[in-house]
């Protein structure tokens, strides 16, 4: 059993596990953070970014200076964002039969995996990670499109000349791997290529292993993983939440006794609470609109989005700012509030009661309703109407690269009256405001990240108690900002098994057992003997027929009657082997101590017994023979004196049962 | 005993000897036995059994137990013992056989009934009651009571096992109590076979290898010497002490909490105070053989003692600072300050303790810094007092606990990560640092805290509890920070903390978390009380959004907010550091708040915020606030208006009280102080017309009135006492002027005597005030008074009512059983 990982990201995993035959891609994430060495796409022309100044290096020489611009002492890229793919190289991607997938941001590489490496297998996820990725997939397909550049640079990415660039830059990695967004048509043709599976639903794959969905708590339709076979089970855990928020609770249960558990998807910011960090959202939001400031919130179209405004949902009245006007916007705004009402099933307890009484399961249908929340797919048309400040804005795309934030950057950053509020762990915020210095506006931090934290996962290890642990090496030390947090990292028994981006690990566990089915009429004819009481053994001989995985023991056919020499030999090649007449088989262990008494009353004399490492020899030196005990063996070993041999043997066997 | 009662005994006395007719409520057999207890405390009891003889009837009745409910049964035998505490009853009742039936081991011990606990307390109760003089300790030596009794050291109820330790010790020293007075300090095995027994037992159970066993004798003690103050008891000690001493030899030691509880219930008992009895050096060798967590209550109980050799004080103050110590050496590089770390004895211990576990790590500093807490203000407290190197320790620790430290040792390392986040070592660190702003702090250290302080209030993962602490502590060093001399205003640190403390105090001013609002507020009230007057905070609060903010919160959902958003604008605005107050071209501001305030009173829907703006205007009446002194009856005479028909009767009082302050401040202090030297009583000064008039103004005495009968007792009684006040000032007046007869009068009193029945809608109409006068004059307001002061149950807490009642809950149960069928 190997695990190949493909991605170095922690939280956006893609790993390929072989297992029994089958090889399955555990979830395709694809790394955007790479997008924040480019500079951002404007929606409205930008005299400010346009006019940037082009880079050069030390020694004067600008040749560079087309491709890459200076902004407050930082140097982006002056081109289409550029994503980081998983490694495409270490394992053979057509190969691949199947991809789980375990939440809606954990597949945004999809369409470049099953599209450009020859991948002809099946994808599995649930349906509202499919709905909702697909909005993921649009939006960003949308945010790209919409701001044609015509420049591609690609000079900077030359390896000798990355050296000589400034950090950042000099330590991307991979940069030569580094892909252009995909389109609508390949989103659509790698979406069409998803099958779709609820909670606990399991999934035959050619008869070796069976995957099963489970909830995983962390947004809708996230699941976690269970790949088994009759005797080895491996739990897939990937960004899973045991706080309470809209989705359906985390099943743990289900992942006891697993042989190994691959452990991704953890918080990403471990020292935050987000309930502390929900509480600082709200008041410093409050602060700034009631100092007249407008509120710029970055953020994905879909998931904390939901759980933030059902707490402004709770806090506007009662903080006087039911006069304040909420906008989000988003290509797929509207889809993506509309979605999350139908998918009750997938919902936590409470808001599936909801949808009973009947009632929208979530508050933000009663905001839309009383014209507090509005929608709107762009900036441009009914939006530029509408506006009206201070306000507080939802858009995005959080890396502050493309999409409708990059215009209120623009708009609002010279005034410190208006404050920016990070709420999405995926993108470092000084790194994301990097290009819009020097800045006015106030920047509040405060991720939210609803996945588990190390207390979290050293409840879970103890309760689900899987023999391996494997998770990415960042788990199994304290983050290099807080080094002496040992709190910060997991500890488990044995010590997890970490990887990196391009590891290839064997996984430390032996296949010992496999099931095979006895066809009944071979079962019938079966004699058990008890040996020992509550064991009976029985000697079969039958013909093992495999096909599909699947191991069946058929009767054999009768003893054909030996015609002549040669036909016989070419029988042997086929598939019934002959059958011979059945030695009696044989069980126990020899008591050197009785079995040496045994010998004397036979007349055997001058006996001597050595120990070994594997057991006896008791050595007749009269008779120059030796014989061998072990633990699963007996050997005579006495010069062509074939009557001796037997007697003893016969000595020997009057030790063992047969059967 | 009252005839009435004792015409009503036999009845209940049959109504508890019959199975059928079961006691409903427990508490009347409670109240029922205080009562015989009061009664033979006056009386004597042989005389009262002999009067009734159906008591002693209910108590042979119960010696047929199948007879008996374990309830009564258990009432019978605490009844029993209340009676034999009179040696000639106990004689009485001995004569009969009836106490041996009841105590004996033929009587109460054999029946099923003694599985039922209540049964055993009733037992023990009994028999405490009645082991008061000589016959009785007779009586519990033959009846093998005391056997018993040792048994029940271990019974399963904590309550029956408790009073088993309770009831040895009383015998104990019943015994002890004669041969005490006869000789001096008699010898062990002089003492009385009784006392020789128990003690014995104690022994015994010393040297038990069962730590249970230990425990009780262990607790037997402790009650001995904490009660017993006679000499025998240092007898006693001297032969008990070499088996403690022993007990410190096993490992582990058993029962560590009680042995900590009879070395300190040794070490207060006064016969020790001079003697040289080892003591010191058993407490010396237990603070070293406990462990950290065990040895600290010991350590601060002898720490609170007055006399202890130094050497001793200085162990166990260095055991209370040994957690402290570790924290700091895991922590810093560079070799700590002196003063902490002298007693690093058995530090180890400490250290295993601290990283055992979370639980573990937490329980031990929340107790050590608790201690050090209780500690810190005594005036007894060990000298000199590490005040730097506790507050470096206690910095550290809230650092610990919010991953701001970095420590560099492993140990270190694994203390912050045990520590992050621990809501409970937090609050304890912080309520400690609040303790240590009391105290010359190093001026270097200051900023550190500020420091700290500041992290802790600014935090998102702060729990509004953790948060409320931080304030509490930063209110205590902002407070206690010392002034530059000769100079109204701080030192460096302030002015730049307080510049860092307001845009906090503003986020948490707007937090989702009402209970974070609340503290914020109280923090700003007290915070401007306090400094309102000083340039450097009423400039930092102009540039800050502060008082908007709370302003906005006198709107808030939660009325607890709402009540203390009240409070900091009252306070705000008595110092003019009310936002736009602060501009003279604004005058209408605090007219405002003066309206928003009444608003609050005549429209709020919850009691907090309306009792807050009475309190407000109170104080402001008080003061002498700008906006009341304008037109102070109008403003009284408003705020009563409101507050009469306020359902809230602490509004309802909060208003009377205003009314107090008004007449007061019109009429001058009520009464004499008693300790005051009586001056040669001037002629009182006659009141102006005018002032009556004010005094008799129909709103004032209508609202005092109507509250005199209220049906709330508190505010019929404070207006009772108004009412008396008023009186009694216009006294004088009112003796030359007597209006008789008028119209006014009568139909005032018929007013007031339909207000009484509950009429509360006629008014009083426009009399004049010597009609108001004469009717004050003829309400039996002194009466009333005394009737008020009376507990509303008075009537029904007679035992005549007492037995009446359970007479006729007898009756009912019988009822609802005929109505059953």
């Amino acid at each position: 059993m190997k695990l190949y990982c493909l991605s170095g990201h922690p939280t956006l995993p893609c790993n390929v596990l072989k297992f029994k035959s089958t090889t399955i891609m555990l979830d395709c994430g694809l790394d955007m953070t790479s997008t924040l060495n480019f500079l951002p796409l404007p929606l409205v022309q930008s005299p400010r970014l346009s006019n940037l100044p082009g880079w050069s290096l030390k020694d004067g020489n600008a040749f560079l200076d087309k491709e890459l611009k200076e902004c407050s002492g930082h140097v982006f890229v002056d081109s289409v964002p550029e994503f980081c793919l998983p490694e495409t190289e270490l394992i053979d991607l057509s190969t691949v039969d199947v991809i789980l997938i375990s939440n809606y941001h954990c597949m945004m590489a999809l369409p470049y995996i099953t599209e450009h490496t020859g991948f002809t297998g099946t994808v599995y996820a649930t349906e509202p990670t499919v709905q909702i990725g697909r909005l993921l997939m649009e939006e960003l397909v949308n945010f790209i499109e919409r701001v044609p550049k015509a420049q591609s640079a690609s000079l900077w990415k030359n390896k000798d000349i990355q050296r000589l660039l400034p950090s950042p830059l000099k330590d991307a990695v991979e940069v030569s791997t580094w892909r252009r967004c995909y389109t609508m048509q390949e989103v659509n043709s790698a979406l069409s290529k998803i099958q779709l599976v609820g909670y606990s639903q399991k999934i035959e794959l050619f008869g070796a292993v069976q995957v099963t969905p489970l909830s995983s708590g962390y947004a809708l339709g996230s699941s976690n993983w269970i790949i088994q076979s009759h005797y080895e089970k491996v739990s897939y855990v990937s960004g899973s939440s045991l706080l309470t928020t809209h989705p359906q609770p985390m099943d743990q249960a289900s992942l006891k006794n697993s042989d190994v558990l691959v452990l991704t998807g953890l918080t990403q910011i471990p020292t935050a609470n987000p309930d502390g960090m929900v509480g600082e959202f709200c008041s410093n939001l409050a602060l700034t609109v009631r100092n007249g400031g407008n509120v710029l919130v970055p953020c994905y179209p879909s998931g904390v989005i939901y759980d933030l405004l059902e707490c402004l949902y709770q806090y506007i009245d009662s903080a006087g700012l039911s006069n304040i006007p909420f906008y989000f916007i988003s290509p797929v705004a509207n889809s993506s509030l509309e979605f999350s009402q139908i998918f009750a099933e997938w919902l936590c307890h409470n808001k599936q009661s909801k949808v009973y009484l009947p009632e929208p399961p979530f508050p933000h249908a009663e905001l839309i309703q009383t014209n507090k929340l509005k929608h709107y797919p762009s900036i441009h048309g009914d939006f530029s109407n509408d506006f009206r400040q201070p306000c507080v804005v939802f858009t995005g795309h959080p890396s502050l690269r493309f999409g409708d934030v990059v215009h209120f950057m623009e708009l609002w950053g010279k005034s410190s009256l208006n404050t920016v509020i990070f709420t999405e762990p995926d993108f470092s915020y000084l790194e994301a405001l990097a290009p819009y210095q020097p800045l006015a506006m106030k920047c509040i931090y405060c991720p939210i990240d609803t996945r588990l934290n190390f207390i979290q996962v050293s409840k879970l290890l103890k309760e689900v108690q899987p023999l391996h642990v494997v998770c990415p090496e960042q788990y199994t030390q304290p983050p290099p900002a807080q080094s002496h947090r040992m709190d910060l990292m997991i500890d488990c028994q044995p010590p997890a098994m970490s990887y990196r981006r391009a590891d290839v690990l064997a996984l430390p566990f032996k296949r010992r057992y496999e099931k095979i089915e006895i066809m009944p009429e071979l079962a019938d004819s079966l004699v058990p003997m008890e040996i020992k009481p509550g064991i009976s053994l029985a000697t079969v001989s039958a013909v093992l027929h495999t096909k599909d995985n699947k191991h069946v023991l058929q009767p054999p056919p009768r003893p054909a009657q030996p015609t002549s020499g040669k036909k016989r030999k070419q029988r042997v090649s086929e598939d019934v082997p002959d059958c011979q007449v059945l030695k009696p088989l044989l069980s126990g262990s020899i008591p050197v101590e009785q079995f040496v008494q045994t010998l004397e009353k036979h007349g055997f004399s001058d006996i001597k017994v050595e120990d070994t490492a594997k057991g006896h020899i008791v050595l007749l030196q009269e008779a120059e023979t030796l014989i061998q005990i072990e633990e699963d063996s007996t050997h005579i070993i006495c010069d062509n004196d074939e009557m001796l041999r037997v007697r003893l043997r016969d000595l020997v066997l009057k030790f063992l049962q047969k059967f | 005993m009252d005839p009435e009662c004792s015409r009503l005994l036999p009845a209940l006395c049959a109504v508890l000897a019959d199975p059928r007719q079961p006691v409903a409520d427990d508490t009347c057999l409670e109240k029922l036995l205080d009562w015989f207890k009061k009664v033979t405390e006056a009386e004597s009891s042989l005389l009262l059994l002999q009067e009734n003889p159906c008591l002693v009837e209910l108590l042979s009745h119960v010696l047929r137990p199948q007879d008996v409910s374990p309830r009564v049964l258990s009432f019978s035998l605490r009844l029993a013992g209340t009676f034999a505490a009179q040696e000639d009853c106990f004689q009485y009742l001995q004569q009969g056989d009836l106490l041996l039936g009841l105590f004996g081991e033929a009587g109460t011990l054999g029946w099923a009934a003694w599985n039922v606990p209540t049964v055993r307390s009733g037992w023990i109760q009994g028999l405490s009651s009645l082991a008061q003089h000589p016959s009785a300790l007779h009586f519990l030596a033959d009846s093998g009571a005391v056997d018993t009794v040792f048994s029940l050291q271990g019974d399963p109820s904590l309550f029956v096992a408790s009073a088993a330790s309770q009831l040895l010790v009383h015998i104990l020293a019943l015994s002890m109590h004669g041969e005490a007075v006869e000789h001096h300090s008699p010898q062990g095995s002089a003492w009385p076979t009784c006392a020789q027994k128990i003690v014995g037992h104690v022994e015994e159970s010393l040297r038990s290898t069962a730590a249970p066993q230990v425990t009780q004798a262990l607790n037997v003690l402790t009650t001995t010497f904490g009660r017993c103050h006679s000499p025998w008891t240092e007898v006693l000690w001297e032969q008990l002490s070499p088996l403690v001493a022993c007990l410190l030899e096993r490992d582990p030691i058993p029962a560590g909490h009680s042995l900590v509880d009879l070395l300190l219930s040794v070490a207060r008992s006064p016969v020790f105070s001079s003697a040289d009895c080892g003591l010191w050096e058993t407490v010396a060798q237990t603070l070293s053989r406990l462990s950290p967590t065990q040895a600290g209550p010991l350590a601060l109980g002898t720490l609170k003692l007055q006399h202890c050799p130094q050497a001793l004080r200085t162990q166990a103050f260095g055991i209370l600072l040994q957690p402290l110590a570790c924290v700091l050496k895991a922590t810093t590089q560079a070799p700590t300050s002196p003063g902490l770390l002298d007693g690093t004895l058995g530090g180890s211990m400490t250290v295993d303790a601290l990283l055992s576990s979370k639980s573990a790590c937490a329980g031990l500093l929340c107790q050590t810094l608790a201690q050090l807490e209780e500690l810190h203000p005594l005036p007894h407290r060990p000298s000199p007092w590490p005040q730097a190197s506790l507050l470096e320790a206690v910095v550290t620790i809230l650092q610990l606990c919010d991953g701001s430290a970095a420590p560099g040792s492993s140990v270190g390392g694994r203390l912050c990560g045990t520590l992050a986040g621990c809501v409970r070592v937090q609050r304890a660190a912080l309520d400690f640092l609040g303790t240590l702003s009391q105290g010359t702090s190093p001026q270097e250290l200051v900023p550190q805290v500020f420091a700290v302080l500041l992290e802790y209030l600014e935090s998102p993962d702060s729990s509004p509890t953790v948060l409320k602490k931080a304030f509490q502590a930063t209110l205590g060093w902002l407070l206690s920070s010392p002034k530059t001399p000769g100079c109204s205003d701080f030192g460096p640190h302030i002015p730049l903390f307080l510049g860092e403390l307001f845009p906090v105090l503003q986020k948490r001013l707007c937090s989702p978390c009402w209970e974070v609002r609340d503290s914020a507020l109280e923090f700003f009230t007290n915070l401007s009380r306090h400094w309102g007057g000083q340039a450097d905070f009423r400039q930092a609060l102009f540039s800050s959004e502060a008082p908007t903010l709370t302003q906005q919160l006198l709107r808030d959902p939660e009325s607890y907010v709402r009540a203390s958003a009240v409070t900091a604008m009252a306070q705000l605005s008595s110092q003019g550091l009310h936002a736009t107050l602060a501009s003279p071209e604004h005058p209408e501001a605090e007219q405002g708040l003066l309206r928003e305030f009444l608003n609050i009173l005549s429209a709020d829907s919850e009691g907090f915020p309306r009792r807050a703006v009475v309190q407000v205007f109170t104080q402001w009446l008080r003061d002498g606030h700008a906006e009341v002194a304008r037109d102070t009856e109008q403003f009284v005479a408003t705020v009563l208006q409101v507050v009469s028909q306020d359902l809230d009767w602490e509004v309802r009082v909060q208003g009377l009280e205003l009314a107090q302050v008004f007449l007061t401040q019109k009429l001058g202090q009520p009464g004499h102080c008693p300790y005051t030297v009586a001056l040669p009583e001037a002629p009182l000064p006659r009141l102006r017309p005018e002032v009556l008039r004010t005094l008799c103004q129909p709103w004032l005495l209508e609202f005092a009135f109507r509250a005199l009968f209220d049906c709330d007792r508190p505010v019929a009684q404070k207006a009772c006492n108004l009412l008396l006040f008023l009186r009694d000032k216009t006294a004088p007046y009112a003796g030359t002027q007597e209006t008789g007869d008028s119209p006014h009068l009568d139909s005032m009193e018929a007013a007031l005597q339909r207000w009484q029945a509950g009429e509360q809608g006629q008014p009083l109409g426009d009399p004049e005030p010597e009609a108001m006068l004469a009717v004050l004059r003829s309400l039996d307001l002194e009466g009333l008074q005394g009737r008020l002061a009376e507990s509303s149950d008075h009537v029904e807490k007679s035992p005549q009512s007492l037995l009446q009642d359970m007479l006729a809950t007898v009756d009912i149960l019988e009822e609802n059983e005929a109505d059953c069928y």
